[in-house]
């Protein structure tokens, strides 16, 4: 490099006013072991004189010192493990600038020992940098990384095929290498912004344009670094910003938290979720010392702040403050794609703690559905997700938790999992096939007092000859729910009991025929047909319900509104033997893609915890079946 | 939002973060020009207070005016300052090279003071662009009862979740300027007004860079007067920040070991 482009790149970033600031773009340097990240970044600081003095003769000592060959690695390789062994253990950071602006390098170690290092390194970045050895060509750890970018929310990617100087910078060798590489990452919805052949060695293509490779008309790294893009704040999507803490100073009772999305001002109304309570900004607080600096009327993304309410509810750290419209989802499940970090492995039905922004809370690991190889992308099934794995699961919660898909706002799309004292593992939350039970549990009534019955539950009984409730049936279509509850009604009502049959079908030809199938009206459906259940109940009746209800969330709420005398029946069949009936054709459809998200083929079924009864219909006769329900209501429902 | 305004709002979130989470948590302050920036970002993360205690692990082989600055801002910032000294040179490490084992007074001293004041964690204004093995920290560094570092598994840390859980006996530094760089720490004093201590400017075409002790801090040529000449400086400048100090360069691993053994 000549000495007057040298000066260009380093001096020219001067700025004139020295008190403005810079841009600044953070980019990680990830691939496999040993394909030359450590040496490229050295390259691209020799080149554009950014060492400082001496630095290059210290590195020179510390190899001669250990006999081994100028090794550019020893720049960021700060630690004596790292240098004796000739391998990054841990992530690191070093500044450099351009003209165009100033640069944070992340060195992300590519052994796949250090993953926890590796996301620790490229989660902080704007943009990033992956290479590939020309001579290896794409490795275990050049996919996974690629993965794992997508995954942390990384979409500026440039690719880097060096050593080119060890393939003779042959551009059929290449071209191979960045088809094969381009596939994979448009297979995963990242498109690289460059493929640039580059040898790190040699200097080509790092700063400065080669001779060797005239075939290539691409930018060099550097200005493809340019052309990436500082992330931008999120100012103008729907408000989001977590409570981190309550504070009272000087009497004020100051809620702190950063907005993560959107912006608030002066006067409007915040929701608070999951607690649901509502309240308006009084002001924003801030402290400077500057005199005659008046605060601020207004806040956005990215802006750490405090705010006073015009009223005094109680809220606390977790809570997710939004504008009543554009609320986030209220659910206590769904569907995460996770990396797990954890020394022990993640196990199904075990319990860890979640981080969502500021909320921590207990959530149980209700199903593993598949571990993602992110060599090939193929799925296995197992009930453990190793670490240094990628998994889908479905967590669940003992409690509403407030949050958002990954895909319409990260910050509150993401999470880390706690296994005792340790960040275990990290995942991006998706609902498909789960409802958003806000609307379920908000009461959008005001100004309503409860009536007091003349007549108690007692007195019912008595002039009924047994008491009133609810049989909740649950179980996979074709398990023999309707079958059973008709037979059930049949008998019941011979032996003198008042009780009727609430049938799926039959309430989605009436009281809920505004329903569609979506996770929010199916959700809504087992809501309305809860609380028509509890009020045959609190009638004195029996009410016997026959639907597949496959989400526990749902039955718990049935519970909840059947008060005390309330009763959740399994019917039991696996799928293979419900499909084997298929009373109503379902299956046939559903396997042949007619009807999607069908219940314990393409939709989750969540089997009871603790029902009160277990009907197992693949092994037991009709007959008895109901023979077993009939004992079991006349010792239940005895006055 | 300019660049100050992030690192400012991300500083914010770390010592709101550690204040929430940690019980008996104390700052240290070394007088230096990165732990008064310390100082003015925890008064405005907490409205104009700073709710723990300020504490000075004194040598007492720091400059005059570096001990003028502390006893006329400790009150004039309102501080909860606490002073504690380092013991004497013999109870160090005796195979550490001289620079690096008058240092270790300091490490020392701080195990010391955590020791008597029983504190959890402590927020210390180390940075990454200053040194090598800093450049690798997280920003909630767990330790060890006797104060080290095991740098070789550090827990992961990303999307701002630090860890804030530890077994019973964990002492944990928190890093609330670890992202900053040095030409930040003068922009954000220029425009915030922060008090500093003269050494830093040039006299006699000599300033200091980087403050320590007397006896092994030295300062660097420099005609910077102003803040604004001393970034101007720092742009073009190919001097690292800690050259003056001396036990940074007396061995290899001088610094790393340090900094195993408890050292900032």
């Amino acid at each position: 490099m000549s000495e007057a482009s040298e000066a260009k790149v380093r001096l020219a970033a001067v700025n004139s006013n020295p008190a403005s600031t810079r841009d600044l773009l953070r980019i990680v340097i990830v691939g496999h072991v040993d394909h030359g990240k450590s040496t490229l970044v050295g390259r691209m600081f020799h080149d554009t004189g950014s060492l400082p003095d001496g630095k290059y003769e210290s590195i020179k000592a510390m190899c001669e010192r250990r006999g081994v060959p100028f090794e550019w690695a020893f720049l960021m390789d700060a630690l004596q493990a790292e240098r004796d062994q000739g391998i990054t253990i841990d992530t690191s950071q070093i500044w450099f600038k351009t003209d165009a602006r100033d640069y944070t390098i992340i060195d992300a170690p590519g052994h796949k020992e250090f993953l926890k290092n590796m996301i620790t390194g490229a989660a902080q970045s704007d943009a990033a940098l992956l290479i590939i050895d020309a001579a290896e060509g794409v490795r275990e750890q050049s996919r996974r990384h690629g993965y794992l970018l997508h995954l942390l929310g990384i979409r500026q990617v440039a690719v880097a095929v060096n050593k080119m100087d060890l393939i003779n910078y042959e551009k059929d060798q290449f071209d191979l290498i960045e088809q094969e590489y381009r596939d994979y990452l448009t297979s995963i919805g990242v498109t690289p912004t460059f493929v640039i052949p580059v040898s790190a060695r040699q200097g080509d293509n790092i700063v400065n344009q080669t001779n060797a490779m005239s075939w290539y008309k691409g930018p060099t790294v550097v200005k493809a670094l340019d052309s990436f893009m500082p992330t931008a704040a999120p100012v103008d999507r729907p408000l989001r910003f977590p409570v981190q803490d309550v504070y009272k100073f000087d009497h004020r009772r100051i809620i702190a938290g950063r907005i993560e999305e959107g912006s608030l001002k002066v006067g409007d109304t915040l929701l608070f979720s999951p607690s649901n309570k509502s309240a308006r900004v009084q002001s924003i607080e801030y402290w400077s010392t500057v005199p005659g600096k008046k605060p601020p009327m207004e806040a956005s993304a990215g802006e750490s702040i405090g705010i006073t309410l015009d009223e005094q509810i109680f809220v606390e750290r977790g809570e997710l403050v939004s504008h009543a419209e554009h609320a986030p989802i209220e659910t206590d499940v769904f569907r995460a794609r996770i990396f797990w970090l954890g020394h022990e492995p993640m196990v199904k039905g075990k319990s860890y703690r979640i981080k969502l922004g500021t909320l921590e809370a207990p959530v149980t690991v209700q199903s593993i559905e598949s571990i993602i190889d992110t060599s090939d992308l193929s799925n296995t099934s197992s009930h453990q997700v190793e670490r240094n794995q990628v998994a889908e699961i479905v967590l669940r919660a003992r409690r509403m938790l407030a949050l958002d898909e990954f895909i319409s706002a990260p910050k509150s799309g993401r999470f880390v999992l706690i296994d005792k004292y340790d960040i275990a593992g990290g995942g991006i939350i998706s609902m498909e096939g789960y409802a958003d039970q806000r609307d379920l549990i908000t009461s959008r009534s005001t100004n309503i007092t409860r009536v007091v019955h003349g007549i108690d539950e007692t007195a019912r009984a008595f002039r009924n000859g047994h008491k009133g409730g609810v049989l909740w049936f649950t179980g996979l279509s074709g398990a023999g729910k309707s079958t059973l509850a008709v037979a059930l009604e049949k008998k019941l009502f011979e032996k003198g009991y008042n009780v009727y049959v609430l049938d799926g079908d039959n309430v989605r030809h009436g009281l809920n025929a505004n329903l569609s199938f979506s996770p929010e009206d199916r959700a809504e459906n087992i809501r309305r047909v809860g609380e028509v259940a509890a009020l045959f109940g609190r009638a004195g009746m029996i009410a016997i319900t026959s639907f597949i209800s496959p989400y526990r969330s749902d039955r718990d709420r049935a519970r909840e509104a059947g008060g005390g005398n309330f009763h959740e029946i399994h019917v039991k069949a696996d799928v293979a033997t419900c499909e084997a009936r298929d009373p109503k054709g379902l299956y046939k459809k559903a396997r042949a893609g007619e009807i999607k998200d069908f219940t314990g083929i393409s939709a989750p079924y969540e089997e009871p915890d603790n029902p009160e009864l277990v009907i197992d219909t693949a092994e037991v006769q009709l007959d008895e079946c109901v023979e077993r329900l009939v004992n079991y209501v006349e010792t239940k429902f005895k006055v | 939002m300019d660049r100050l305004d992030q690192l400012e709002s991300q500083s914010i979130f770390i010592f709101r973060e550690a204040f929430n989470r940690i019980e008996n948590i104390a700052m240290l302050w070394s007088l230096g020009k990165d732990s008064n920036v310390m100082i003015w970002l925890a008064r405005k993360a907490f409205f104009g207070h700073v709710p723990f205690p300020v504490m000075h692990v004194d040598t007492g082989k720091k400059f005059p005016e570096m001990y003028d600055f502390r006893d006329r801002y400790a009150a004039e910032w309102g501080l909860n300052f606490i002073r504690e000294e380092c013991p004497p040179l013999e109870m160090t490490d005796e195979t550490l090279p001289p620079a690096a084992r008058s240092a270790a007074r300091k490490t020392e001293g701080l195990k010391l003071a955590i020791k008597k004041h029983g504190f959890n964690a402590l927020f210390a204004g180390i940075r990454r662009d200053e040194e090598a093995t800093r450049a690798k920290e997280r920003v909630f560094s767990p330790r060890g009862q006797t104060g080290q570092w095991d740098f070789k598994d550090q827990p992961p840390e990303f999307w701002d979740q630090f860890k804030t859980d530890f077994p019973p006996g964990t002492h944990i530094r928190i890093h609330p300027l670890l992202h900053w760089t040095e030409v930040d720490i003068w922009l954000y004093t220029l425009r915030e007004q922060i008090p500093t201590i003269p050494l830093y400017f040039a006299k006699d075409g000599k300033r200091y860079r980087s403050l320590g002790d007397k006896d092994i801090t030295s300062p660097v040529a420099s005609t910077a007067s102003t803040i604004e000449e001393i970034i101007e400086e720092l742009r073009t400048t190919k001097i690292s920040e800690r050259s003056g100090r001396a036990m940074d360069h007396e061995s290899e691993d001088a610094f790393e070991r340090l900094r195993a053994d408890g050292y900032l």
